[in-house]
């Protein structure tokens, strides 16, 4: 049998014993406790003792949805960060990219994820979306339409919706800030 | 000239039979221009490799089964075998170990009794379930890992694992981890020395990512069949079926998802989604090709035996094969990542009253000298020790500041440290005075 342990004691001298925490925990808490986040995002953990499981609350202080506050859900496995989380807006809102199940177009949540990214590039991502939502890249067909077609009667929609209004036939949550 | 050599071999047993080892032997009864200056050719080597050398084989798939029969005819012969599946009907075209009749057998033993009973004197001891069932000791014993897997969480953990083993005071610690791996017409052998080179999760990122499309393209303008059975999967199986889980290997699941991709096929003019493409997309089902799979489990049990009876360099560290367009391979050496989660960072004893408090500790860490950290967050393997943010969570700690280390640590035991300042985490081995 080949002696490596005579190889390991040149190339570094410090004793190793690494913690049995799992790479996924120890990333997780790297990211979050590195977060850097501006004043319109806010985490809460309904259990502080899980990490995996959290919301962010978005409260855009520009833009066609100040005013709103919005609530996603994070869910992250093990496979974390060979996996991007699992992000779900938890209302029901009039957003081009997100859809009444409250599934999110964010290429770096799917298509686009890549390990080096983190939680905070997430949530800033899916603020952007609030600032500037994107008609290219619609989930909800019909609000997207509306943006690109007539700016003023999707701004009013939007506004309608976030009181809780109904549109088209839809009853979408009241996400006005408290 | 081979009968003598036979005669003259003191480790052939009686089971082996006649010029079993005549070609092996040519390579072990002499050094050659690369061996290690450490070879002792001849008997001592081996009587290693074949009666002291215990080996640990995981996965008995399409890779296993080819390694399990490599490393039976080189002359391993204590091999150990771990599968958690059963064979499936579609298995048989690759994984040559297994007949009809075994259909639905645990992997692992049908295998150990094929090798067993096709060469003999080996001694193949299969375990049927999960890797993670297995603890420390389990896999201390053994001089030598290779893993034929197909998931990405297994080598993960079975890579952290091996890590983690790595005892400064034992260096019979350090498992070699040989990992194979293929995907259609590409594959890539590797060799891991836990802590010494480059480890799984350093190279992470090389990974392919598992095709995903565009969530908005699956709901409004498919064309794939792909982006038909996603839709059905991601968006309609959640919606209708609500929290219950999706289990990719319940036929009626995937029947349901094919009614609902098919008729969204239907409406969108798109041909080709069947069973089986169904089962592939959610499965992330990637072809298998013997041959691949027969390259690179070779390369494996030729750096098993490399190792074990340190007769030639062993490759270092990263072999690739690339068959899509003719045959095409790469050996280069993949380096160590400052900031792995497993193998990087920098781990430190340190010896502390038992009386010292979770501040006291952290004021320790920010002021001492040769470690210099701003702002560490504390965690041990089980519960948050103190996180400085996100605001909440460093409330919901901060009770712990004021508590005794002891009381949260035990003696000992480990705590990781993150920090903005570190290039990864930094763990403390905890010993009190």
């Amino acid at each position: 049998m080949i002696k490596i342990w005579s190889m390991k004691k040149n190339e570094d001298a410090q004793a190793k014993k690494k913690p049995k925490t799992s790479a996924a925990q120890i990333r997780v808490q790297k990211d979050l406790t590195e977060l850097d986040l501006p004043s319109t995002m806010t985490t809460n953990f309904p259990d502080p003792a899980d990490l995996l499981n959290f919301t962010l609350t978005i409260t855009p202080d520009e833009g066609m949805y100040k005013g709103g506050a919005f609530v996603f859900s994070f869910n992250i496995n093990t496979n974390y960060p060979h996996e991007p989380p699992k992000v779900k807006c938890t209302q029901t809102i009039y957003h081009p990219n997100v859809d009444l199940e409250g599934n999110v177009c964010l290429n770096i949540l799917r298509e686009d994820w890549k390990p080096v990214l983190n939680l905070n590039s997430v949530m800033v991502g899916l603020q952007y979306l609030f600032l500037e939502p994107n008609a290219d890249d619609p989930l909800n067909k019909e609000a997207a339409e509306e943006l690109r077609k007539n700016r003023d009667q999707f701004l009013y929609s939007v506004k309608s919706s976030m009181r809780g209004g109904n549109i088209k036939g839809v009853q979408y949550a009241n996400v006005l800030a408290q | 000239m081979a009968d003598t050599l036979v005669d003259s071999n003191g480790t052939v047993t009686s089971s082996d039979w006649k010029d079993r080892f005549y070609h092996v032997d040519q390579i072990l009864d002499r050094p050659g221009p690369r061996t290690d200056p450490s070879f002792l050719a001849g008997d001592e080597v081996k009587d290693f490799l074949r009666n002291n050398c215990k080996i640990l084989v995981i996965g008995a798939g399409g890779l296993g089964c080819e390694i399990l029969a490599n490393l039976a005819l080189t002359g391993f012969k204590d091999i150990h075998v771990i599968d958690m599946d059963t064979i499936d009907i579609s298995n048989l075209n690759r994984q040559f170990l297994f007949r009809q009749a075994d259909v639905g057998k645990p992997k692992a033993i049908v295998a150990a009794q094929f090798v067993m009973n096709r060469v003999p004197g080996v001694k193949v001891t299969p375990y049927y379930g999960r890797i993670q069932d297995k603890d420390d000791a389990y896999y201390l014993q053994f001089n030598l890992v290779i893993c034929g897997l197909d998931s990405v969480e297994a080598r993960r953990w079975i890579n952290a694992t091996l890590v983690n083993l790595v005892d400064p005071e034992n260096p019979e610690s350090l498992k070699p981890l040989i990992d194979g791996g293929t995907e259609g017409f590409k594959g890539q052998a590797r060799v891991i020395l836990p802590t010494v080179s480059s480890c799984y999760e350093c190279s992470l990122d090389m990974l392919n990512k598992p095709t995903a499309f565009p969530i908005c393209t699956i709901a409004n303008t498919p064309r794939l069949p792909e982006h038909c059975i996603e839709w059905a999967s991601v968006l309609e199986w959640p919606r209708v079926h609500g929290d219950k889980k999706l289990d990719t290997d319940d036929p009626e699941h995937i029947g349901w998802l094919l009614s609902v991709a098919s008729a969204r096929a239907k409406e969108f003019k798109i041909e080709g989604v069947t069973w089986s493409l169904t089962q592939g997309v959610v499965k992330n089902v990637i072809p298998a090709i013997a041959s691949t799979n027969a390259i690179v489990a070779a390369s494996c049990c030729n750096e098993a035996f490399k190792i074990a009876t340190s007769s030639a360099a062993y490759l270092n560290n990263y072999f690739m094969l690339i068959g899509t367009d003719g045959v095409y391979s790469y050996t280069f050496e993949h380096e160590k990542r400052d900031h792995c989660p497993v193998c990087g960072g920098e781990s430190l004893e340190i010896s502390i009253s038992r009386e010292w408090t979770v501040e006291r500790l952290i004021e320790m860490l920010t002021e001492s000298q040769n470690i210099q950290i701003k702002r560490p967050s504390l965690s041990t393997p089980l519960k948050s020790i103190y996180f400085q943010s996100p605001p909440q969570l460093e409330e919901a700690t901060r009770p712990n500041l004021e508590k005794k280390v002891s009381e949260l640590v035990p003696d000992g035991g480990e705590v990781t440290v993150t920090a903005s300042t570190l290039p990864f985490s930094l763990s403390l081995l905890i010993t009190y005075t």
